[in-house]
């Protein structure tokens, strides 16, 4: 039982420090269409404010923002 | 002095536990939550979105916009909390101190500890998962589907039955009814917790040829199989596979010595308070205690724990007491719903299902970012 | 076995909650316990009297004793494996 296509595209941005985060997602949401869907996962704490901040400056929807031990989670959809 | 009343977690119990605590204290008190991303979610949204019925746009908002003005929010990871000092430290190295603390910190799903779980299994207890699941549900062409638990205790009772029959009624509206098999594996010997909301919905899966598995506990899954297999000692094959995560309280309460083995927080039926540090109040998912795990439990906590908190600031003796009131839907597909309202003393007396509760449910889906956190709704 | 005699790990009180139910609840703390942990499950539910002996027989978990109270059962469970 293999899926290999994920609708949701994925970014592992941890260990990198801001504004790396929202430079490298800025960077992969060009590649996607409108209304595709991405999960970022982060892991610096200033992140939580860069991406709320950088979803309503783009209008990149911010649709999911959680943290678990640490490591962040932000799943956007493309305008 | 003004009292501190610190929060842990803005989620519907934390946000209206400290609107409703403000809106009595006025400025005889600080209240702050404080939540690690300021995120506040809505998580019943999340089976809709799986089903495509829902795009998820409404599912999150700034919980700076849904607290009082009076009351502080800070965005910080809490990392261990000091009963006896009565501190909080963060994560980030600062800490905040209390005179009452509310643990408000809600659950997590753990899919890591069911062997085979991630990448097989498919769930809708995160965004993230309910739009994968969406996805594989658009690419299904017929099949096997199973839906299970692995483990107890887990959000929202109804949500697994709820989904198998939303599921089922969305196969025969695209034409895949009758190329598929839906079976609900159950815990328990029959579809669901409350018996009186089992005798209504089993004869509904009869008919519609859903089957029933009962006391199917899943275990592990096997995906070079294709099968998933249970405690008690049996197994069934998939072709797709959907499961409600285990759940544990947060790791805050592990690192702080605070809860069970579970990361539940030994709480008071009545008075939510910690059975240990009485300035320690518990409400919603991170109890111990064996009622629904559901956002309506979290609400009527909430304002309980904010009248007991704000009687003692005053000087007063707290009388409002948590009497187990819990409030949910069960969507039963065919855009009919039941409802179950019960307490310690009353068990549920579901109505029949019906378009009318369909309705109101969905009216809470749309209304609730405007009147429940708020206090709104008592 | 009398309740005095059995060292219980945890008692669950779960009089007057109608959900997830005794029963569930049970299930739950089995399934995060040790083996040899035993369980003291207070129960006011009519139901439990013929649903937690039917699971813990086909479990495979030991019903010690269901001891009857002024309105409500305890059962006593232990796991076995």
């Amino acid at each position: 039982m293999t899926r290999l296509i994920e609708e949701v595209h994925q970014l592992d941005v941890k260990g990198l420090q801001c504004p790396m985060p929202i430079v490298k997602t800025a960077k992969a949401m060009k590649e996607l269409a409108s209304g595709d869907v991405m999960q970022v996962i982060a892991t610096d704490p200033g992140s939580v404010k860069d991406f709320a901040a950088w979803s309503k400056a783009t209008g990149n929807e911010l649709l999911e923002s959680t943290a678990i031990d640490g490591v962040f989670r932000f799943v956007l959809r493309k305008r | 002095m003004d009292a501190r009343i610190v929060i842990l977690g803005g989620g519907v119990g934390g946000t209206l536990a400290a609107n409703v605590l403000v809106g009595r204290l006025g400025h005889a008190a600080t209240v702050t939550v404080v939540d690690p991303t300021g995120m506040h979610a809505y998580q019943p949204g999340f089976l809709y979105v799986a089903l495509g019925q829902a795009n998820g746009r409404w599912l999150g908002r700034d919980e700076r916009t849904l607290l009082d003005k009076k009351v502080d929010l800070v965005i910080e990871i809490a990392e261990r909390i000091d009963p006896v000092a009565r501190t909080v430290r963060f994560a980030s190295g600062g800490s905040i101190a209390y005179d009452y603390l509310i643990l408000a910190t809600g659950s997590r799903t753990v899919p890591e500890q069911v062997p085979g779980f991630i990448g097989a299994g498919q769930e809708f207890y995160s965004l993230t998962g309910a739009l994968r699941l969406r996805e594989e549900l658009r690419r299904f062409k017929g099949g096997r589907i199973l839906i299970g638990v692995t483990g107890i205790p887990y959000k929202c009772p109804p949500a697994p039955v709820e989904f198998t029959l939303m599921l089922e009624d969305q196969l025969r509206r695209r034409g895949l009814r009758d190329r598929s098999e839906v079976t609900l594996l159950s815990p328990l010997n029959r579809a669901f917790t409350v018996e009186a909301a089992s005798k209504l919905v089993q004869p509904i899966m009869e008919k519609r040829g859903i089957k029933l598995s009962t006391f199917f506990n899943v275990d592990a899954v096997d995906p070079t199989r294709g099968i998933v297999s249970s405690i008690e000692g049996e197994e069934a094959a998939y072709d797709l596979l959907v499961l409600v995560p285990p759940h544990r309280g947060q790791t805050v309460i592990d690192a702080s010595g605070l809860g069970d083995a579970g990361g539940w927080v030994p709480t008071d039926r009545n008075t939510l308070q910690h059975k240990q540090y009485e300035r320690i109040y518990t409400i919603g998912d991170a109890t111990d205690l064996p009622i629904s795990k559901s956002g309506s439990t979290a609400h009527f906590q909430a304002s309980i724990v904010a009248s007991r908190i704000a009687s003692l600031v005053k000087g007063q003796a707290p009388s409002a007491t948590y009497e187990g009131r819990v409030m949910c839907f069960l969507e039963t597909g065919d855009r009919r719903a039941t409802t179950l309202r019960f307490d310690y003393a009353h068990p549920p007396v579901p109505p029949r299902p019906a378009v009318i509760w369909h309705a109101a449910k969905w009216m809470f889906n749309r209304m609730y970012w405007h009147t429940i956190p708020q206090g709104r709704v008592p | 076995m009398t309740l005095t005699e059995t060292q219980i790990t945890k008692t669950i009180d779960a009089r007057g909650m109608a959900c997830p139910g005794p029963l569930m609840t049970l299930i739950g703390a089995i399934r995060a316990g040790a083996v040899g942990d035993t369980f003291a499950v207070l129960s006011s539910d009519a139901g439990s009297k013929t649903d937690i002996p039917a699971w813990t027989t086909k479990a495979k978990h030991e019903l010690i004793e269901v001891r009857p109270g002024d309105g409500y059962s305890t059962f006593i469970v232990r796991k076995a494996h």
